[in-house]
This record gives C-alpha cells, structure tokens and sequence, in this order.
C-alpha cells in the first residue's frame, strides 16, 4: 500500500497502470490487398474474427468495416442510410468532420492519444442518417496480423438524430500473433433521440498491450448503450470510457464483462458525467478473476439537479491467486442528485457449488455453470438478435476459458 | 437400498448425530420425524456428503456400496436427490437451464414445469425472490429431472398453504410411483404430506439420536398427544420395536 499524499488516500500499488514502452513495437507493417469479398480472409483469420463477433460471412449484418494492421481490407454499407468507411476516407468525403476530431476525447490526453495523432493509421467511420433504424447491426473488425506491430486507429461513430444504430465490434489478433500494441482512439456522437448501441469485443493475444480511449456524447433525449466484453488473456488492458450527457433527458449505460486469466492485467472503467437535466446513467460491471489483476473503476458525476445514477461492480475471485480492486466513486457538484452504487467481491458461495453439485454436477461443471451465469450478458439490455450473436461468441469463448 | 451404521456426525466438531443405525429397504417410504434442532437436516446432508457435515465414525452404504468417501456429485450420480428445505440462491443461472444441466433422457421441461405451475419461473435465476411454495416446487422439478432412486425430502410441506401441499405431495406420490425401486425418506413435522405420499415406516430422532421406528402414523400420533420428549424416555429400548404406545 502507498499513501498518496495529495489524494490524503491510501492507495494500493494495483492501482495504477503499466507503463508501456512504446518505443518497442514495430511502427510499420506490411500493407494488406483490399478484398472485394470478404470470404477470402484466411481460415485462421476468420475463426479470430468470429470469436471477437465479427463474421466474415455477413449474415445479419448491414454493413462492414475490416481493417488488418494498417491497411484497410473492407469497407461496405448493405443498408441505405449507413455509412461504413475508413476515417480516411470519411475526412475526404465529409468536411465538416473536422468538427468532430478530437472534441469528445482531448488530444492531449496521454501519450497514446499523442501517439494515435502522429502515427495514425485509418480506424473507421460509422455513421447513421437522420431517422434511418436498421434492423441488423453494422460490424467493425480491428484485426492484428504481425507479430510485435503497434496499431494506431481513430474511430469515429456518429448516430444522428432519431436513429438507432447498433454497432459490435470485435478485436482480434491472427493465432501466430503474441505481442502488439492496439491503440484505439473513439469518439462517438449521439445526436438529439438518437440510440447507439456499440458493443466491444476484445479477443487479443498474451503479451498484447491495449490503451482504447474513448468518449461519447449524448445530445437530449439519446441513449448510448456501450457493452465490453473481454473474456480471452490480454497482457495490460486500460481504458476508461467516458459518456457526457449534454441534452435533456440523455442515458448512457455501461456494461463490462471482465475475465482475468493467470499474467492478465485490466484496468477498466466506465465513468459518466450527468450534465443535462433528467439525465440518467448506469454503470454495471461484473468482473471474474481466475488468477489476473483486475481494477474495476467507476465514476459518475452529477452536475445538475434531478439526475439519477447508479453504478454496480460484482467481482469474482474463481483461483487461490489474482487481485479485483474495485473503486467506485461518485460526485455530485449540486443538491438534489440521486446517485448510488453497490459493490461485492468474494468468491463462489460453498452451498451454491454443492447445491449444484448434489444435482449430479462435478465441482468444475458447477464452478464453471456459476461463472458463466455470472458473465450473464442479458444485463446488455441488448436486442434480441443481437443478444443471440453476443451470446454465441461467448459460448464459443467460454469452452476456452472453463 | 440405505444403510447406515452407527454413524456419528459433527459439524464445527460438535455431534449432531450419534450412533445412528437406519435401513431403508428398496421400494420403502420412510418417514423421519424429530423437534427443530433434532439432527434431522443433518442427516440428509450426510447421507449427500455435504462439506460441512463430518463423518466421525460408521458407515453409509447405497445400493451395497460404502459411499462415506465419495464426493456430493458422485453420490448424486448413483442415484440419491434430496429437496432442499431452504436452498441457497443461484444468481445467474435460471430455472430452464439448472434443469437443462440436471434432466435425464426424456424429460420433458416444458411439461413438467407446467404440472408444477412452474412455467413462468424457467426463466428466472433459481430461487431468486421465489416464495415457500415456489421454492419447494422448483426443488421438486428438479428431483424429478435428475430421477434419483433414493429420494431424500426435507420438510416439503413447510412454509407451503395447503394448496401447494397438496400439489407437492400428488407429485411426490407420482414422481416415487414411476419406478418400483423409489425409495424415499421425508423428514415432516405435521405430517401433512401422508395424505398424499403414504409411508410404509417412520422413526423419530432426538438430540441426534434415533430412538423409535415403527408405524408413522402411531408415531406421529403419540408425539401430537406426548410430544417428542417422550421418545426419548424410551431411548434404552430396542429400535426395531414396532409398536409405539407408551404402556405397551
């Protein structure tokens, strides 16, 4: 424990992030063909692809953006009104995007954000028109192929008035990858009764380090939904997403769904700053340790009258090993703010697994049957179709993890 | 189908049964009777292996085989189930998939759950909010998924309006109908459940002792006009005496 003398708070060493030397990834990578049929990805490819809920075949989906290292591979839009596209090429075709560049997330954040500005390479524009609601989601792939590459993207995701844009995006790297750095920088803009659902799946290697940095902002009436799934071993993980509600009547839900393997450090957080009148937030986390370190962060602050908020942070200690440190904290500049948090860390009650296992259950089936249970994404408030996919990357996920 | 030896068991390393002796023969309902804090519950838990419950000294035998050293799953597998009196909650997993994980071949879910008026409850996380009813009767769909041979029923009817007893209880009767060797062992206090799980025997333990088996009904009926303390002023006596009159 080390005593921080301006915070007058005890903190623990867990609670800090790793320091990456960002001098030690490869800055240039091969430059990958463009494929006109995304079926062409490689076997490999696909399956990784698939379990970060991205899948090649398009079924069910209205539209794809697929970029591998620094190249951008794919980019279509099956549903009138989407736009799917490189950043690249959104800042040629859309001038006014300008407006949109760094005005959620600060440029000079850290030295990721900084890096993300001088070495960019693409990340992808998704945009729904005024009004335009499609029945399927738009999916969005950041796939690593080289081993020990550093992979700089700014996304930019844009649901404009009164529409409903759902989004999965999924991260992954080929098999034969250990090492990577991913920085992802996003900003998303939820216009006036607009609706975002963005739901992050992350499937990267052991020794890959991850630094996203994003932030939303959500005009009257809006709701951005954001989901983080993150269920395969990651070497550092730190992010802190941020929503402001800047309209009336604004919502901003977070769900995060962590799983530290033995060697995984997550940080992760989801903070939300309540600044419109009526708006609302809720912030869920269920975190799972089989042996990694895992910081559970919350934050919400209001800042004007009649805002209701709450933040929830379960964690699960499943190996004699590992470390969950959850740190809810909540703010309130104002009176008349209605703000409130739970949070629990244990491991497995005894009389459940026995329970369980008086039903003919093994101690592992019933161990693995509660943690599964615990990840339960039906907390997503996802629709239904999707929940179904979310679902089945999971399953597909858990055989590995359990 | 059970046998149980001069069985001692402690838990946090006190007694809370001593020297038990209990033989249920295959096809046999037995009645367990016995005040609060009698050992009863115990019992079951042994005969299951739950960890808290340590075995000090005798012999639990199932179907001819000594399953003191077996895990909970593994006595499950061979065929013992117990309803529990108060289950924990499973927060996460629900009813539909608990059943999923426990059914045997041709169980229908749907069905099953609809004769228990449990449809509405596959859906929510097992025992999440359920009340005394619902609770015994999700307990009872599950028993009757995993089709035990030896059936170990704690309390079924406490807690419970005599509506669902007398549900409960038709579905006990049915489920221990299904196959001739169903055995079954069920601790009562009322004795509410044999108008419709009809017992063959009974016994009463006491302070962690078993001190009469005989016919449930006379039992019963002695302890409702002497109460249970009165067993105990014939723990000297054989336990295989049929007949419980005091006088006799």
């Amino acid at each position: 424990m080390v005593y921080n003398m301006r915070r007058g708070k005890i903190k623990p060493q867990l609670a800090q992030s790793r320091k990456i030397n960002i001098r030690s990834y490869k800055v240039k990578a091969k430059e990958k063909a463009y494929l006109e049929d995304l079926n062409k990805v490689s076997a490999d490819q696909k399956k990784n692809m698939l379990s970060a809920g991205v899948d090649p075949s398009q079924k069910a989906r209205s539209g794809t953006y697929v970029q591998m290292d620094h190249s951008v591979v794919h980019a279509n839009s099956l549903y009138p009104g989407l736009e799917v596209m490189s950043i690249t090429e959104a800042l040629k075709r859309h001038e006014w995007l300008d407006n949109y560049f760094w005005k959620a997330v600060a440029l000079g954040a850290d030295s990721f954000t900084k890096q993300a500005h001088l070495r960019p390479h693409h990340g992808y524009f998704l945009r729904a028109l005024p009004g335009v609601k499609a029945t399927y989601p738009l999916q969005a792939c950041l796939f690593i192929n080289e081993d020990n590459i550093i992979q700089n993207v700014h996304n930019i995701i844009i649901a404009e008035e009164g529409s409903d844009l759902q989004i999965i995006t999924g991260c992954a790297t080929a098999s034969d990858v250990r090492r990577g750095l991913h920085i992802g920088i996003s900003e998303f803009y939820v216009k006036k009764g607009a609706k975002l659902t963005f739901t992050m799946i992350h499937n990267w290697a052991d020794e890959v380090e991850v630094r996203p940095r994003s932030a939303a902002q959500v005009e009257a009436g809006g709701v951005f939904l954001s989901n983080y799934i993150c269920l395969k071993p990651v070497k550092s993980l730190q992010m802190y997403p941020k929503a402001e509600l800047i309209g009336r009547g604004a919502t901003a839900r977070f769900n995060s769904i962590l799983f530290a393997h033995p060697g995984s450090h997550l940080d992760v957080g989801s903070r939300v700053i309540l600044k419109a009148e009526d708006s609302r937030a809720e912030i869920i986390a269920r975190t799972v340790s089989a042996g990694g370190d895992i910081i559970a962060r919350g934050h919400l602050r209001g800042e004007v009258k009649g805002i209701k908020a709450h933040l929830e942070c379960r964690g699960l200690m499943v190996a004699e090993k590992g470390h969950i440190h959850a740190i809810p904290e909540l703010e309130a500049t104002v009176d008349g703010v209605d703000m409130s948090h739970e949070a629990a860390v244990g491991k497995i009650a005894r009389d459940e697994i026995e329970y369980l296992m008086s039903r003919g259950l093994s101690e592992g089936e019933a161990q693995a049957a509660i943690v599964r249970g615990f990840l339960d994404t039906s907390i997503m408030g996802l629709p239904e179709a999707l929940q179904k996919e979310v679902d089945q990357t999971i399953s597909s996920c858990e055989k590995d993890v359990f | 189908m059970l046998k149980i030896e001069n069985l001692t068991v402690s838990v946090s390393g006190k007694d809370v049964l001593s020297d038990i002796n209990l033989e249920i023969k295959n096809g046999q309902r037995m009645a367990l009777l016995g005040p609060n804090g009698s050992g009863k519950t115990s019992l079951l838990m042994a005969i299951l292996g739950f960890s808290n419950y340590q075995i000090k000294k005798g012999d639990i035998i199932f179907k001819g085989k000594r399953i003191n050293d077996l895990s909970i799953d593994e006595r499950a597998r061979l065929g013992i189930g117990l309803m529990f009196q108060r289950p924990p909650t499973v927060r996460g997993i629900r009813l539909r998939q608990m059943v999923d994980l426990i059914k045997q071949d041709g169980f229908d879910t749907e069905i099953q759950a609809e004769s228990l008026h449990l449809s509405d409850f596959l859906n929510r996380e097992v025992n999440l909010g359920f009340s005394g009813g619902e609770i015994k009767r999700c307990e009872l769909l599950q028993l009757m998924a995993s089709s035990p041979s030896l059936s170990l029923f704690d309390e079924p009817e406490s807690g419970v309006d005599l509506e669902n007893i007398a549900l409960v209880g038709k579905m006990m009767d049915e489920m221990l109908k299904k196959r001739k060797e169903n055995t079954a062992l069920i601790i009562t206090h009322t004795g509410y459940i044999f108008d419709y799980v009809k017992p063959d025997t009974g016994c009463i333990l006491v302070g962690g002792k078993l001190h009469c088996i005989g016919d449930p009904r006379r039992i019963l009926k002695t302890v409702k006009k002497h109460g249970y303390e009165w067993c105990i002023t014939c723990a000297g006596e054989k336990l295989s005496h049929s007949s419980h009159s005091p006088g006799k």
